[in-house]
């Protein structure tokens, strides 16, 4: 059996629809250690939520489908295993928190029912013992008052203390995994900061893993090992944080990097972007899928597709001129628009 | 919520204040003679004055609706021109008889239109999908006439398994009784069946896509739990609009059903006595109605609370938060 807690293996996630059928990741590859965190980065519509769903088999079907990898959770072939086995691994051993936690709480159950239910889902406990450990669990997450609360609804929490909740259910039965798609999106700055705070926090207490679902490199920077960064369902580069952001290799990660606000970012300076937008995954790409927006695309780049090569230890990307052999030299501003 | 109860029940006044009102003014305006409809063809114009005179008929409006009121703060609803009875003993003799067909009409639908809209929205787009949207816009489409008749020709009079007409009494045993019921309780039962699937239908299929569903399932929910309860609860509130309206309007009296299985309930009871222009029947079971209206309709507004905790009373206004 391997050391890793996690390997995924050219994972494959295809959307169906009437007429065609949208390659949302395309062989997608990374492994994760226990205790590591994992940062996976792109804009909206890289395949990098698409690749957390499927980790828990939870990618809607139809139209969605696992089309093809492997899912190797401690050994295990998650995608072998059988409906059931599946539900005892969820919010057991693998858990997620999403997006928007406004709207992830069911509105109608209290909070201590939500996390109650958690519990009592994968551990035999009476539903006393499971009251006295959902108190527990508020109280870790840092919400005052645990055992007041634990009767109110989420409509009485605000956003941040709601997210502190989902970790509370995520947490409950102390995952191996956690899988965080995007906690602190749609959360304020100082909240984010918070949230961040009490996962890296949580982490040591329960000795979990993360993979941290993100498009904010500021929280890759502060959160995780290793990084990969998704395009267009394809993974375009990874390695470790400290490789990735002080020797990027792929145009997407440069225009990422360039896009974020810094510190000596002046006043009057245009923020970059990346012009364009991701193409359609529906329509057969022959060449790399960033070509179109790449500001150093050559004739090869709508042609072929770049496979992803390891050019130093432990860092990969994906594209036809940084290779072990041959580098790209990035310009500066390449990406101001 | 116990002082919103006690408000919504002072606000019930006006409410019946209005509706009696209303009535007595409808009732009045139908043409006929309600004497004359007593006593039939061959009675005398001095016989019929004579009746009008002694039933206060001839008083002017003002006056009769005096009295109609004096009556009613005394919890008198008055006495019917045909029946020679109290119209409270009519309603207790007939109501009863409508509570029981509507219950077990209200059961039918429930049990069987809520499970295939729930079933439907969680197979969305399967065979079994489409077959109970063809079955229940079929059922909202059909005039119940013309389905208890159907029902009557096929089950009584070819098969002969369940009597056409009438109302079985428990002296007969349980069995001859409940025969009784099968035929008017699907009659009735139709119409509020298909519109549970539907509504259950469209309501699931909006909460089935919510994030809190992923929530469940990534929790290691099965997906019976995820969709009976974490859906299901969520999906209830437009539900309980169409039920509480479905409701009132059975107990209100299931006039067509009621007339074709010759039911004895309340809508027989005010078909029978708008024939005979027996407006003191009409008054009386309208306004009868009109209470049960607001008390299912208040009913309903507390389960709101009850299903869904943003539902805010506390406010003068009430309404969501």
């Amino acid at each position: 059996m391997s050391d890793f807690l996690l390997e995924v293996e050219d994972l494959e996630v295809h959307f169906r629809s009437s007429s065609s059928v949208a390659k949302a990741v395309n062989g997608v590859s990374f492994t994760l250690n226990k205790k590591e965190t994992l940062g996976i980065v792109g804009e909206s519509g890289s395949g990098k939520s698409v690749t957390a769903t499927a980790l828990l088999r939870l990618i809607p079907n139809p139209p969605g489908k696992i089309a093809g990898g492997r899912i190797l959770f401690e050994g295990k072939d998650i995608l072998a295993l059988s409906e059931k086995e599946m539900r005892s691994i969820r919010g057991n051993e693998i858990s997620m928190i999403f997006q928007d936690p406004m709207t992830s709480l069911n509105p109608v159950f209290t909070v201590g029912n939500q996390i109650i239910e958690s519990i009592r889902t994968h551990r035999k406990v009476s539903k006393k013992e499971a009251k006295k450990a959902a108190i527990e669990m508020l109280q870790l997450v840092g919400i005052p008052e645990a055992e007041k609360r634990m009767d109110m609804y989420p409509h009485e929490f605000s956003g941040g203390m709601r997210q502190r909740v989902m970790i509370a259910i995520a947490l409950a039965c102390n995952p191996k995994l956690l899988i965080a798609d995007e906690p602190t999106t749609a959360l304020d700055v100082t909240v984010q900061a918070q949230i961040l705070d009490l996962m890296r926090h949580l982490q040591d207490t329960i000795d979990t893993s993360i993979i941290m679902i993100t498009h904010d490199l500021g929280v890759v920077w502060e959160m995780c090992d290793q990084v990969i960064v998704m395009y267009a369902g394809n993974t375009v580069e990874s390695g470790d944080v400290k490789t990735i952001f002080d020797r990027p290799l792929h145009p997407y990660t440069w225009g990422l990097l360039d896009s974020q606000i810094t510190s000596d970012s002046e006043n009057e300076e245009k923020l970059s972007t990346i012009p364009g937008t991701p193409p359609d995954l529906r329509e057969p790409i022959p060449g790399c899928h960033f070509a179109d927006r790449c500001p150093y695309a050559q004739e090869v780049c709508f042609s072929k597709k770049p496979e992803l090569i390891e050019v130093e230890e432990g860092h990969t990307v994906s594209c036809h001129f940084q290779t072990k052999e041959k580098r790209l030299k990035r310009k500066e501003k390449a990406y101001h628009g | 919520m116990g002082k919103y109860i006690v408000r919504r029940l002072f606000d019930l006044l006006p409410t019946v204040v209005v509706v009696a009102i209303i009535v007595f003014i409808i009732t009045r305006l139908i043409p006929g003679d309600p004497a004359a409809v007593m006593l039939g063809p061959q009675a005398s114009v001095e016989d019929i004055e004579a009746l009008r005179k002694s039933l206060g008929l001839n008083d002017p409006l003002y006056l009769q609706f005096f009295h109609y009121v004096i009556d009613l703060l005394q919890g008198n609803l008055g006495v019917s021109l045909t029946y020679n009875e109290p119209i409270s003993h009519l309603i207790m003799e007939r109501f009863p008889n409508t509570l029981i067909l509507a219950a077990s009409a209200l059961v039918i639908a429930i049990f069987i239109g809520i499970p295939a809209g729930i079933i439907s929205a969680s197979k969305q787009n399967s065979l079994m999908d489409y077959a109970v949207m063809l079955v229940s816009l079929i059922g909202v489409s059909m005039p119940i006439f013309w389905l208890g008749v159907m029902l009557v020709l096929y089950f009584s009079v070819n098969l002969g398994w369940f009597p056409a007409t009438g109302m079985g009494s428990m002296e007969e045993g349980l069995i001859p009784y409940l025969k009784h019921l099968v035929l008017p309780s699907i009659t009735l039962a139709t119409i509020p069946m298909a519109t549970f699937a539907r509504i259950t239908r469209s309501s699931m299929l909006e909460v089935i896509s919510q994030d809190y569903i992923k929530t469940a399932r990534s929790k290691g929910l099965g997906e019976f739990w995820v969709v009976c309860k974490h859906a299901f609860k969520n999906a209830l509130t437009p539900l309980l609009t169409v039920l509480g309206m479905q409701i009132s309007m059975m107990l209100g009296g299931a006039v067509l059903t009621e007339t074709i299985f010759s039911w004895p309930g309340m809508g027989r009871l005010i078909v029978d006595a708008i024939d005979k222009r027996d407006f003191v029947v009409v008054q009386g079971t309208v306004l009868f109605i009109a209470v049960i209206f607001v008390l299912v309709n208040l009913f309903v507004d507390v389960m709101y609370k009850v299903v869904n905790p943003r539902v805010n009373y506390s406010s003068s206004k009430g309404g969501t938060k």
